[in-house]
Order: structure tokens, then sequence, then C-alpha cells
């Protein structure tokens, strides 16, 4: 317990319970059923403290991907612990956990998975709808939100009508409309051209130097590059951790 | 579950919230919706419109009946143990009409052996099978009938060989107006036709009828006297009791052999059972509803295998399964509700528009919208329900990362 990160997450969060991490994997393994049983995590151990910009970086096959879905809480560990904000997942059954990505959990996803009859405010309204809040609350959250992207002279257009660029945006403002504990990017510039990419990662800085917690997961080293803290994987193992050795433990 | 007291609870879905993810996803896919919602619209609009014509018919009849009056009762002469039929006594006229509340007897008494053609011409095999019968001067009225052209007979022409013709006597006869003149040809002598009565709902008897004098009938046919239907009009809060007198009032002697009815309630009763032959309309309707359910049922499917990523999306924004269950329950409740909406709405019109066409009152049956309507709402479910488990079973990563 003396990684650099998580005294920082302590004395951040005040000694709250989990020791301040957002997130923090312990000895997770993850086998998928099938002849022959495939392991995609062999023992990761992870901490992520509030306010931490970090990339999970890896080729395919590596497990980054096993390691967003646990991060999320839409897999459970064949073994280990998961804690999201100090919350085992083990003991939280589905409708908990649900809960739990309501309110602490931002997706970004490398398809955005937008709706493309609705309009973009309503989009990102719809990312608050399972956290129990009236139309008008999401609408204005929502509004919100997307200023904080740079679309808020956008409210009322369709995704059709947006760039792929714009769109990756929006799906960011939708994860940050709740302004949950720790957003999660599968590839947010997968999709994108060079100079779209990278505005959305400098997007993303922004958000993290304003007190977002992130995690990119990708597979591009110059996207990887541009990160704080770069954890690298392979064949379902952390191979490195720029957060230094107490990131393994 | 212990240590969970820091889990953030997940959130009912609102009414209004879950009615909007439902309308969304029937209006992104408006033409596949409007097709499946249309075979639960067939079924419910054949199912309210069959109940709702039996119904308005059944009103309109009703009506029909109501404006005739109820308190027409008749007597006809019943069968003797032997099997023959009786004779109604001469003197039974006179001592009906001395029951109280009775004002008005009439009769009519067929003659056997008397048939009626156009002329003397035609064959005699051809009789129509209409009757010749003397009347009562009065009888219309009193039977439930007016004139529909010329005049009835009256003291004078009860004497002359003078008839008035019955509705479907006149038709069969091929006499559709009354000029001077014109006659008819019954037991070898000509009938002049004075009037043409109109259709008579109470009594189907008469219109088959050739109308002639009983004075005449003596006379020239050799008719005995004897009516064979006796009409009785009774003050209606008297009916039910002039009803049960009657009998013993037209034959003292044998008060259980004449029959006595009241056409009224027979053809209210008759309307009544008109419903019955509808059972096949149902069964249709029913069929088509089936028909509707498996296509919602088959919309439903289809919408889980495409909104994978939608249900993947929504599960990683913080839908329980039970959320998503519910979105897709509630979709194809109301696809079969709006399919139900319009087979209601289109089964009422159908309704009114007959109903209107035939003069009757529109009576739309509460069972039958309001059945139409529960059982859309039934079949939305039953139809959802599979759809809607496999979508909340789906596990949102391989919603969301096996496309």
């Amino acid at each position: 317990m003396s990684s650099p990160a998580r005294a920082a997450a302590t004395a951040r969060d005040g000694g709250e319970p989990g020791d301040g991490l957002v997130l923090d994997l312990d000895q997770v393994t993850k086998v998928y059923p099938g002849s022959p049983p495939v392991p995609a995590l062999r023992g990761v151990n992870l901490a992520v403290a509030a306010g931490e910009l970090v990339t999970v970086l890896g080729p395919s096959g590596s497990g980054k991907s096993t390691l967003l879905h646990l991060a999320g809480t839409l897999d459970r560990p064949t073994s280990g612990t998961v804690r999201i904000t100090g919350l085992d997942v083990a003991t939280l059954g589905d409708r908990a956990l649900a809960g739990l990505r309501a309110s602490q959990i931002g997706f970004v996803f490398q398809q955005f998975f937008l709706a493309e009859q609705a309009s973009v405010l309503d989009n990102v309204a719809d990312g608050l709808l399972y956290a129990g809040l009236g139309i008008a609350a999401r609408r204005d959250s929502a509004a919100v939100a997307l200023e904080r992207v740079g679309l808020g002279h956008k409210l009322r257009a369709r995704p059709t009508q947006l760039s792929g660029g714009e769109r990756q945006r929006v799906a960011i403002a939708r994860a940050l409309a709740g302004s949950p504990a720790i957003v999660l990017a599968d590839e947010p510039t997968g999709n994108l051209d060079q100079a779209t990419g990278a505005a959305i990662l400098d997007l993303l800085a922004e958000l993290h130097t304003a007190g977002t917690t992130i995690i990119v997961v990708t597979h591009d080293e110059a996207v990887a590059a541009r990160m704080h803290r770069q954890v690298r994987m392979l064949d379902g193992r952390i191979v490195s951790d720029t957060a230094g050795p107490g990131g393994e433990r | 579950m212990t240590g969970t007291s820091r889990a953030p609870a997940a959130a009912r879905l609102r009414g209004t919230d879950l009615a909007r993810l439902a309308l969304v996803g029937l209006r992104t896919r408006k033409l596949r919706a409007a097709l499946s919602a249309l075979g639960i619209a067939i079924g419910v609009a054949a199912i309210v419109a069959v109940l709702g014509l039996s119904s308005s018919s059944a009103a309109g009849l009703n009506a029909e009946i109501a404006a005739l009056g109820t308190n027409l009762l008749t007597v006809q002469p019943g069968n003797n143990f032997a099997g023959s039929t009786d004779e109604l006594p001469l003197r039974a006229p006179a001592m009906i009409s001395r029951l109280p509340g009775v004002y008005a007897v009439q009769t009519t008494g067929t003659i056997d052996g008397v048939s009626v053609y156009r002329s003397p011409l035609i064959p005699t095999v051809n009789t129509n099978a209409l009757s010749v019968a003397a009347t009562s001067l009065s009888l219309p009225g009193t039977a439930g009938t007016s004139l529909a052209e010329g005049a009835f007979l009256n003291a004078a022409t009860a004497h002359e060989p003078v008839c008035v013709l019955g509705a479907a006597a006149a038709q069969l006869l091929g006499i559709d107006h009354v000029y001077p003149g014109e006659r008819v040809w019954a037991g070898n002598m000509w009938l002049y036709v004075a009037g043409i009565l109109q259709p008579d709902v109470l009594s189907p008897d008469v219109d088959s009828s050739v109308l002639v004098g009983y004075p005449f009938a003596e006379r020239s046919y050799g008719f005995d006297g004897h009516p064979t239907t006796i009409y009785v009009k009774a003050a209606d809060p008297r009916v039910t009791a002039v009803d049960n007198l009657l009998g013993a009032q037209t034959d003292p002697e044998d008060p259980s052999s004449p029959d006595v009815s009241v056409p009224s309630s027979a053809l209210v009763a008759q309307a009544d059972a008109k419903g019955a032959f509808n059972t096949l309309f149902l069964g249709l309707g029913a069929v088509a509803l089936l028909v509707g359910a498996i296509g919602v049922a088959n919309i439903m499917v289809i919408a889980v295998l495409e909104r994978r990523s939608e249900i993947g999306l929504r599960r990683a924004l913080g839908a329980t399964r039970g959320h998503i269950r519910i979105q897709f329950l509630t979709e194809a409740v109301t696809l079969a509700l709006i399919g139900g909406a319009a087979g209601v709405a289109a089964g009422v019109a159908a309704t009114a528009l007959y109903a209107h066409a035939k003069g009757w009152a529109v009576v739309i049956p509460a069972q039958a919208w309001a059945g139409g309507l529960a059982a859309a709402v039934l079949i939305g479910a039953l139809a959802g329900l599979l759809p809607a488990l496999k979508a909340a079973r789906l596990s949102p990563t391989e919603a969301l990362w096996t496309l």
C-alpha cells in the first residue's frame, strides 16, 4: 500500500473506504469457457486513483478489452477482486452493479453507439436515464456536458449530421454527463483520422486536467504516448506500468 | 448482500420514460411496426364490428318492435289429443273483449280449400302458398300493420267480393298498386282488390293472406265462421294478466287447448338470438388476432437481434436486466395497443356506417371495445415476453463487442 498512486489517492479522497482508489484490480483472472478454455487475464493487479489519466496499451488478444469489461462491471472476474470506488463487485447483484454503472462509470466506445433518430441532446440525456433523473434534469446536465466538449451549439442536430470527431465528442459528453468517478474509453480514436483523433485526445487531456479520472484502452502507441501513465499488457498480464513497480503488487 | 451500503441502488424507470423508450423503438421502424400492428388491428376490428353490428341490429329490431307495441296477444287453435286441430269457439272474440284491460279484439279466419290466383288461367297448383281468410273490419291497427294503398274492408264491402291483400300476397300475385277494376281469382270467382297492406312484422300470417269480409266468406265460400287467429290488444300494465286468462276465456271447456302467444316477445328473443351465428366471424377475428400476435412476436425477435448494440449500450449506461426486459415488453404491448386502438376505431366506424345506413342506433357493447383492447394488450405481453427475456439475458459484453 505504498504506491505513489495509492498515496495520492488517499490524500485526495481523505481516506475513504477503499483507500480512495477509483479502480482496484487485485489478482484478477478471467478465463472464457470453451474447449480449451481461453485465459484472457492471468493475475492482473491495477490500481487507479481519482484524477488519473491512464492508458492500457497492448496488441489485440493481450486482454486489454477484457480488462475494460471487468473495470466497467460488464463482466465478472473468474477469480480475484475488482473494486470500483471501494465496492467489491463480487458482493453486488445485477441491480446494484447497474446502479454503479449508472452513477459511477462512463463509457466511450470506438463505434460511438449513438441513436441516429434522436437529437444530440437526447443522446446525451439518455446516458442519465438509468440514474433516476427526470427528463428536464437530464437535458440540463446533457447541455452542460455538451458545452464542455465544445458542442454547445449543436444540441438539436442529429448524429448523422455530425462528423466522426463530433460524434465521438457527443459520446464523451454522454459519458461525462453523470459526473462519473471514472470514464472508460475503448479505442476512442479507432474510427477517426489522425487529426480528429488528436483533437479527441486533447479533449480527454483537458477533461483530465479538470479532474476526471479516465482510462483509455488502445493498441495505438501514438495515443498511449500522450498519456500520463501507461500500462502495457501482453498475454493477459501487465508487463509494465509507468506508475512504477508499485502499480504491480 | 452485505457491505453495499454505498452501492447506488438501481433507479426505477418512470412511466413517462418507459413510454418514450417504447415509442422511440417503434418510431425508428415505422413501416415494420405498422405492418405488424395491422394484424392485430384487423383482428380487433373484426371482433368489434361483429359484436357492434349484432348489437346494433338487435337494438334496431327492438326499437321497431317497441314502436309497433308489445301489447299484442294472439290466440290460435291448439292441437287436441288426437293430433287434429281444435276450432276456436265462435263466441271467443266476444268473451275475450270482456276481459279487463282488453281494448281491441280482431279476428281472421282462414278459409280452407280456397286458393287465390292472378287469373283463372294460372294452373291450380301454383297457389303461392297464399291463403284466403275472412277478417273483422279493424284488423290492420290491431295486428300491427296499416294500409299501404287503397282502403280496408268496411261494413258494406264485407258483403261483396272485395279483398285486401297482405304485403307478401300482393307481391306474389304481382300487384304493386291498386287501380279500379283490379281483381284476383279465388274460389272460382273474381275478387276486387280494395287495398294493399304494409308488411306485418308482428303477424306474418296476415302478410300472406288475401282478406275478405266474414259475411261474404260465409255466403260465397261456405265458411263456418270459426276464427283461426284472434288478435287481442291489452293495456300495457294488464298484458301479463290478460295473457294468463286468455286461454280460459277463449275456451272455458278446455282452457289449455288454445295457443296464446305474445308475438313481440318472440321477436325480441329472435333478435337477441341472432348474435349466435356470429360465432363464425368471432372465430375469424380470433384467428386474425393470433396472426397479429405472431407478427408482433416476430418483429420483437428481430428487434432484439438488430438492437444488440443498443441493449449493450443501455446496460453499460446502467440499465438493469429488468430495465431491458420492461423496455422490450412495453414496446410490444404498445405496438399491440396501437393496433388494438386502430382496430377498435375501424370496428366502430364500420358499425356506425352500417347502422347509419340501416337507420339503427349505433350500439357498441362495452365488452367489445374493452375486450378488444384487453385482448390486444394481453397478446402484446405474451408475444413480447420471450423476446424481452432474451434481450434481458444478453450479456452486455457480448451485445457490445460481438456485432
